[in-house]
């Protein structure tokens, strides 16, 4: 995390007008993992239930996973349920048909999730703009009828049953995940992980590459970067995290249902990324925190939670495109 | 293989094409005129269906609904874009492509809390119940009677654009807004009616498809992955486009459900994928690829 690019040293540099500051700024990115894995660690016991503390993580990741490339990157993909959903089917099926141990299914999960990513983003980074969003709407669809047709694997329509994770084993270490406490730390290691590697690859050569990408391609391109190599990079990243996310909700929940692949789960972290804030570190969990707050409790007095949900994003839009996280921020640094 | 039961699904395969036509065309003008894409399409085609529904159970005749509710909802497209739209042309082009994901989610919801989550069957109109023998096979006339309508549609909207003045000022208006305004156009009036516009068209392809298709909430969300694979074939902001790769698409879907059942949803997703490989900004589309 320590590590400075020369970019960012320049932006640090030129913002010493601020000395303090920015300073500051400085010492809260650098310890921003550490900053959040601690507001996790406190998150099961501030929520109204420990079911719920555990979807904020899972779709934490997934959010975050998808910032990488919506936030970041600037491409606007609305086919991420693929991924999210490619990592739950087959983390599902290596356990329910093949018998492999939870840790070995997760990375099978992750690997395929990566795999899917790579075919989807080579096919749909030949496009641009508004024309991206389209292409990877439909690709993500081909992947949900596959699903749905290949049902002797995924159980089609019924969703993938029959693989209830009771035990995590691993180096003589055996943890009951069927405790909800248990099973939320468990998952927030992996979260932690997760946080670490983005944070990792923004803070590298790399990702001031997919900022420069977002803030001007063209530029970038003359600058000499292979644009295209380095968006489907960042698209397969962006795979491997939100395929982790579904790789974890598989186990939390033993079953994988069809919706996980549908467009609205990719429309989801479209919703819970913009909330929080895109472009932000801290965004997309937040994102994910406040969405599912607003449905668990809208959804107490009223089944049709939805229409809360899609107003509140319809308001957040018009009067809060930086979204809640990103707001804060801008306000902050009096931006 | 049998050549009746071919030319059959053949029709079968036009008429779904022209379904998809009448929601890509949508899609497609509010595109090119004002450089967004409309993700509540889907759902506004869903809410046609329903708002088609409601006015045949009022009135009691389908013609009624296949004339009121294209209207209707076309004015409801109106209004979307003057309240909701407007604000954010200024934007980034993200802006209110995301905003009218989240409307249609509330469009569901909305149909959900009025109508009920189930599917409703809407039957053919009397008068176009049944089939009719042209010498090469037996066909539904409801089949024969939709791919008419979007003919007439479809010809209407081609002289509209090319033969009159307001089709001038369309194209004009397309292909240089700023120009326009300078010019003393109301360029914000004209963005309107082709919102407008294209709501109507997507309204009246869901009317179409009632008597075809159970009437449900989530008829939308299929509808709208449909009309994207028709448009990123076609070529996003292309006419022309919009009704070949409606037909090509309709077709293959049509002849695969013949040899391969299995294979029909998924045929049309391969199609698109065969074309991006070949031609990224689609068989019509000009070279850049959208947007």
């Amino acid at each position: 995390m320590a590590v400075e690019t020369p970019l960012r040293q320049i932006r640090h540099a030129a913002g010493t007008g601020a000395g303090q500051a920015s300073r500051l700024k400085a010492a809260f990115t650098r310890w921003r993992v550490p900053l959040c894995v601690v507001a996790l660690c406190l998150l099961p016991w501030i929520l109204p239930s420990k079911a719920l503390a555990v979807n904020v993580l899972i779709y934490g990741i997934y959010a975050v996973g998808y910032n990488l490339l919506f936030g970041y990157t600037g491409l606007l993909s609305f086919g991420h349920a693929a991924f999210f959903g490619a990592g739950a089917y087959v983390t599902g099926i290596a356990i329910a048909h093949f018998g492999l141990p939870w840790y070995a299914a997760v990375a099978t999960g992750i690997l395929v999730a990566g795999l899917l990513a790579l075919v989807i983003g080579a096919l749909s980074i030949r496009t641009r703009g508004i024309y991206f969003s389209m292409v990877t709407l439909a690709l993500s669809q081909l992947v949900y009828y596959t699903a749905l047709q290949a049902s002797s694997w995924t159980g089609g329509e019924n969703g993938l049953r029959g693989f209830t994770v009771g035990r995590l084993d691993l180096a003589g270490l055996s943890v009951d995940f069927l405790d909800p406490v248990n099973k939320y730390y468990v998952i927030m290691l992996f979260a932690a992980a997760a946080l670490w590697f983005v944070s990792r690859i923004l803070n590298s050569p790399f990702g001031a590459v997919i900022e420069a990408i977002r803030e001007n391609e063209v530029r970038a391109r003359a600058c000499g970067y292979d644009v295209e190599r380095t968006k489907l990079i960042a698209f397969v990243l962006s795979g491997l995290i939100c395929g982790l996310a579904g790789t974890l909700s598989a186990l939390h929940l033993a079953i994988v249902p069809l919706d996980t692949l549908h467009y609205n789960t990719s429309g989801l972290v479209v919703m819970m990324t913009l909330l929080g804030g895109a472009g932000s570190f801290f965004g997309p969990f937040v994102g994910a925190l406040v969405f599912l707050l607003v449905e668990d409790v809208a959804s107490l007095w009223t089944s049709h939670w939805q229409i809360i949900v899609g107003s509140m994003f319809i308001l957040c839009v018009l009067f809060l495109p930086k979204g809640i996280w990103g707001t804060f921020i801008a306000w902050r640094t009096g931006r | 293989m049998d050549v009746e039961l071919i030319a059959m699904q053949l029709v079968a395969g036009v008429a779904l094409g022209a379904i998809l036509i009448m929601v890509a065309l949508g899609l497609t003008i509010v595109f090119g005129m004002l450089g967004i894409v409309n993700f509540a399409h889907g759902a506004l085609f869903m809410v046609g269906a329903y708002a088609g529904l409601w006015v045949a159970s009022l009135t009691g005749s389908f013609w009624w609904a296949l004339i009121v509710a294209p209207i209707a909802i076309g004015l409801f497209g109106v209004i979307i874009e003057r309240v909701l739209i407007r604000p954010l042309y200024k934007r980034s082009p993200d802006d209110p492509l995301l905003l009218t994901f989240g409307l249609g989610y509330v469009l569901v919801e909305a149909v959900r809390i009025i109508f009920g989550s189930d599917g409703i069957p809407f039957s053919t109109p009397q008068a176009l119940q049944g089939v009719v023998d042209l010498g090469i096979g037996f066909f539904p006339i409801y089949r024969l009677f939709v791919v008419a309508v979007v003919a007439v549609v479809l010809l209407a909207l081609w002289l509209g654009l090319e033969k009159t003045r307001f089709g001038l000022i369309v194209r004009a208006g397309a292909r240089d807004p700023l120009i326009m305004r300078v010019l003393g156009v109301d360029i914000g009036r004209l963005w309107l009616l082709v919102f407008g516009l294209g709501v109507g068209l997507t309204a009246l392809g869901g009317v179409l498809s009632a008597p075809m298709r159970n009437v449900n909430p989530e008829m939308g969300s299929l509808v709208l992955a449909e009309a994207f694979v028709v448009t990123v074939i076609g070529g996003l902001g292309s006419l022309l486009g919009a009704v070949v790769a409606g037909l090509l698409v309709g077709i293959a879907v049509s002849l695969t459900a013949l040899i391969a059942p299995e294979m029909a949803t998924i045929v049309m997703f391969a199609l698109m994928a065969l074309v991006l490989l070949i031609r990224p900004q689609g068989l019509f589309g000009k070279t850049g690829g959208g947007a």
